[in-house]
């Protein structure tokens, strides 16, 4: 009888839950992507490979009201800050291939204006190169900067929008703000766009710690 | 109806002759507080710990805000109230309040320079601390660094805002004065009870408000619902709801100590009750409290004869289910312990409003993250995949498979709760 209920619950028995950082977070890997490889072509950001800093600021910025997502916030209020970094370094150490990026459909003169403001950016606008603190390749500069490749043109636009109108917010001083109130819709939408149409090199990664100084003064990169 | 009508016609009637005559016979102004001495430090550290129990800074920092400065906002039936500035600063926070002021401001929602401030602070249940709390309270909120912080108005609408409603509101329904001991109970009875009743607030969301936003006294603990983000506070006083008479006393101890025990998970408004106040609790007032919710009268509710949802539902559910729903939960709703709970049984499917079953559906959760229970697994959102007759099919089949055939969700109910 004993040898019966053994089988027959074994029969039955689910296998144990993983107890890894991927099975506890499901719930984010439920719109970033399988992995948070979330792809270029919806809304929704990936979050592999990001720098641990820069993850670990957008979710306290979540938090604390300086990023508006409705999803978002609720998900995280429950969470303590010791957790909040194990997630932010789970996700940053995963090294997973992107996907090519999708079609694009955008006029010749708006992919030129495009990759002008993202290698040169726009000296008489007092806008700097996106590769001037995203890194040479723009795949990110650690500890804080996130890559740029890989990223929904939409996600892109909306962040720089949100800039632009103070939904979304960094520490002060807010570089991205500064930079974003500075560019005009058609320069917005240029530079996403062709920032969204880049294959992501073999091997991005998050280029090492920058030792000249940014163009701008950042408060979420520490000096 | 007749008696809410009548009850909302009256103060009308007194917010409008108020208005009218230029009533001001409310209660005096307190003289400022000049040349206050700095509090004892063991008050300011019992204070501190009196502040976690009543979890002030719920409501009394804003999102990115410095702690206790106030300015987050509140919502309400009746419009959104901006919470108060508690900090020391003498233009805009308590700076000039002396303990006495502190003190009346909690037993009876008067403010230092006498006007009456609304229930949404509640001191219907805060009038039940003592004066040796409330001056602690007061000599931490004393200790802190002053924060600039501009008082807002919030959005009430004409006349709840009024010193006439809120006069009238207060001659109605607050009974000030504090706790008094039962003498039938224990001292951890008792405890207990002042704990929930008072500095807990519990009533503030379990206590059923009617249509002038009060309940049934501090202690009520009848199910609620609450009017920011669509949850309701299920009743303490039932099996079938939050009540926890049959549970062992350690594990009411465990779930507010953790946020969680294998059959029950903290989500939503009271994970943040948990991660805010109750883990940090001492465990003599955790058991206290354990005892008092053990102790509550609970009611049966009449079972009545549920209607069965239609065929298609079911099976769409079903289906539903097993796509999004089984890998964690069980084919069975028998969940995967630790981290994922049962489904079949549980009470959260079976209230009698699906409130709280679509939130969690919709917006995903995790358990809160404590010292006891650190790394929480959790649920992903499904709001942005199901559309609403998708998501009444699920709540119907998981009410009706699993929590012994609770009501059917319609598609309706889906959008009016969503």
């Amino acid at each position: 009888m004993p040898l019966a209920w053994c089988l027959a619950s074994a029969a039955g028995a689910a296998p144990p839950v993983p107890d890894t950082m991927a099975q506890r977070l499901l719930a984010c890997t439920g719109c970033h992507g399988p992995q948070g490889r979330a792809s270029p072509q919806g809304y929704v950001p990936r979050l592999a490979g990001k720098p641990a800093q820069y993850l670990l600021n957008q979710l306290h910025h979540f938090r604390e009201g300086r990023r508006a997502n409705a999803a978002m916030t609720p998900l995280l209020d429950t969470l303590s800050p010791a957790y909040l970094q194990e997630i932010a370094q789970h996700f940053a150490a995963l090294d997973l291939p992107y996907p090519a990026p999708p079609a694009s459909a955008v006029a010749p003169a708006e992919v030129a204006r495009g990759l002008q403001l993202a290698q040169q950016g726009d000296p008489a606008a007092q806008v700097p190169a996106c590769a001037a603190c995203h890194g040479p390749a723009l795949t990110g500069r650690l500890p804080a900067t996130p890559g740029l490749l890989g990223l929904p043109r939409d996600y892109l636009i909306g962040q720089l929008g949100a800039w632009q109108t103070g939904l979304r917010r960094a520490a002060s001083p807010d570089c991205m703000a500064t930079l974003a109130r500075r560019m005009s819709a058609a320069d917005v939408s240029a530079v996403a766009s062709w920032l969204a149409a880049q294959p992501v090199p073999a091997a991005a990664h998050p280029q090492a710690a920058s030792v000249s100084p940014a163009p701008l003064a950042c408060g979420s990169v520490p000096p | 109806m007749k008696r809410r009508l009548l009850v909302w016609g009256l103060m009308l009637l007194a917010a409008t002759a108020g208005g009218v005559l230029g009533l001001q016979a409310g209660p005096p102004a307190l003289a400022p507080q000049t040349d206050a001495p700095a509090p004892a430090a063991a008050a300011v550290q019992r204070g501190a710990y009196l502040a976690v129990l009543g979890h002030c800074d719920g409501c009394h920092t804003a999102r990115g805000g410095a702690p206790m400065a106030g300015g987050r906002p509140i919502e309400t039936p009746f419009g959104s109230v901006i919470s108060a500035n508690l900090t020391p600063d003498r233009a805009t926070g308590l700076g000039d309040w002396s303990a006495a002021a502190f003190r009346r401001a909690l037993r009876e929602g008067v403010a230092r320079d006498g006007r009456r401030f609304t229930p949404t602070c509640p001191y219907p249940n805060f009038t039940l601390i003592t004066d040796a709390d409330a001056d602690d309270l007061y000599a931490y909120l004393r200790s802190l660094a002053p924060q600039v912080q501009p008082r807002q108005t919030g959005s009430l609408r004409w006349p709840y805002g009024t010193q006439a409603a809120l006069a009238f509101w207060q001659w109605r329904y607050l009974q000030p004065g504090p706790y008094q001991p039962n003498s039938r109970h224990d001292a951890a009875w008792n405890r207990g009870a002042y704990l929930a009743g008072g500095l807990g607030h519990c009533a503030a969301c379990h206590g059923a408000r009617h249509a002038l936003g009060a309940h049934a006294g501090p202690f009520a603990l009848d199910g609620g619902t609450l009017p920011a983000g669509g949850w309701t506070a299920p009743a303490l006083t039932s099996a079938q709801a939050a009540g926890v008479a049959h549970w062992p006393e350690q594990e009411v101890v465990d779930w507010f100590a953790t946020g969680r025990t294998p059959r029950a998970a903290a989500l939503g408004p009271m994970a943040d009750v948990v991660r805010g106040s109750t883990q940090h609790w001492a465990a003599a007032d955790l058991r206290a409290l354990a005892v008092y919710l053990r102790a509550l009268p609970q009611h049966t509710p009449v079972a009545e004869a549920m209607p069965a949802a239609e065929p298609a539902t079911l099976e769409l559910g079903r289906k539903l289910y097993e796509a999004h729903c089984a890998d964690c939960h069980g084919a069975q709703g028998e969940g995967r312990a630790p981290a994922y709970p049962a489904l079949a049984g549980h009470r959260t499917l079976g209230l009698a409003s699906p409130a709280n079953a679509l939130r969690i559906v919709l917006g995903g959760a995790f358990a809160p993250a404590t010292s006891g229970h650190a790394r929480p697994y959790g649920m992903p959102p499904f709001g942005h995949e199901l559309n609403d007759a998708q998501l009444a099919a699920l709540l119907s089949y998981l009410r009706q498979a699993f929590a012994n055939g609770a009501a059917p969700v319609s598609t309706l109910q889906v959008q009016q709760l969503r």
